[in-house]
């Protein structure tokens, strides 16, 4: 796989389809849908619960809105995933471009991803810096594996965000 | 980007000045007269560099001090990275929630 930056997208080549599976199950992973850890850390307390009326006015109003934002995140990230998808041969390799405006939407969908994964499985700090646990072996590894691979996704893009911020200030 | 809501301040309106109306009190004075902090708690999923990035854009700080506090989180599990009048603690609690860190707001003190 290679990731670079061409005039204003980032261009994902190479995929190998493991790769590109991984890339397609983004959106799918940001649900936290029955798993209470992972919906508890998507929308954590704004206080301590002893701050009853904050507590209130949060669930009441920033909750839902949080929820569309990330929401809305997840639905542009998905529709750029549709370049995945084709008449290609399927062991072919493929090519994901990611429009610069697109940016901060893959920042919060790899981002909600990586929580629910490690809130579902629970990783320990050590796990999460283990990133040459190899060979994968169990569910649990290849989940780990997908954590830090969202997590190089991210570090790249947001090399690239500052890149472009510079940029725009000269 | 990340688009937040942001509630229309009280003062905003027609720039003739009416009769001044008392609003009721619904806040303890110690509410009031307390200053509020927001408070970035560790999160070990979360990368450093994005962590930096979201102090850059939500507080305005340069890198060093988003580094600082960055650091601070990692190393002490919190960091408080504003203190104020409690609504807009509020505004940057939401803000932080929208880029899934760890934020609560907590009294000063």
């Amino acid at each position: 796989m290679e990731i670079c930056r061409l005039n204003n997208e980032i261009e994902i080549s190479e995929l190998d389809p493991f790769l590109a599976e991984l890339l397609r199950q983004i959106p799918a992973s940001t649900d936290p849908e029955g798993v209470s850890a992972a919906e508890r850390r998507l929308f954590s307390p704004p206080a301590d619960p002893s701050e009853t009326e904050i507590c209130a006015e949060w669930k009441l109003y920033v909750k839902p809105e949080l929820r569309r934002l990330f929401q809305t995140a997840t639905e542009t990230v998905a529709a750029d995933l549709e370049q995945l998808r084709g008449n290609e041969k399927a062991f072919a390799n493929r090519t994901l471009r990611i429009p610069s405006k697109h940016a901060e939407a893959w920042l919060s969908a790899l981002n909600q991803a990586r929580l629910v994964i490690a809130a579902k499985y629970d990783f320990t700090d050590g796990e999460l810096c283990d990133h040459y646990r190899s060979p994968i072996g169990s569910r649990r590894d290849l989940s780990l594996f997908q954590v830090n691979f969202y997590g190089f996704l991210q570090e790249f893009i947001l090399r690239e965000l500052d890149g472009w911020d510079k940029r725009s200030e000269d | 980007m990340t688009v937040m809501r942001f509630s229309v301040p009280k003062n905003a309106g027609p720039s003739t000045v009416d009769e001044p109306t008392i609003e009721k009190e619904t806040r303890s004075k110690e509410d009031v007269d307390l200053p509020w902090q927001v408070v970035v708690h560790n999160d070990p999923v979360n990368l450093m560099s994005y962590v930096t990035m979201v102090f850059q854009r939500v507080f305005g700080y340069p890198r060093e001090k988003a580094e600082r506090h960055m650091l601070e989180v990692h190393h002490n599990e919190r960091s408080i990275l504003w203190s104020g009048m409690r609504e807009r603690g509020e505004l940057y609690v939401q803000q932080l929630h929208g880029y899934l860190l760890l934020a609560t707001l907590e009294k000063a003190g």
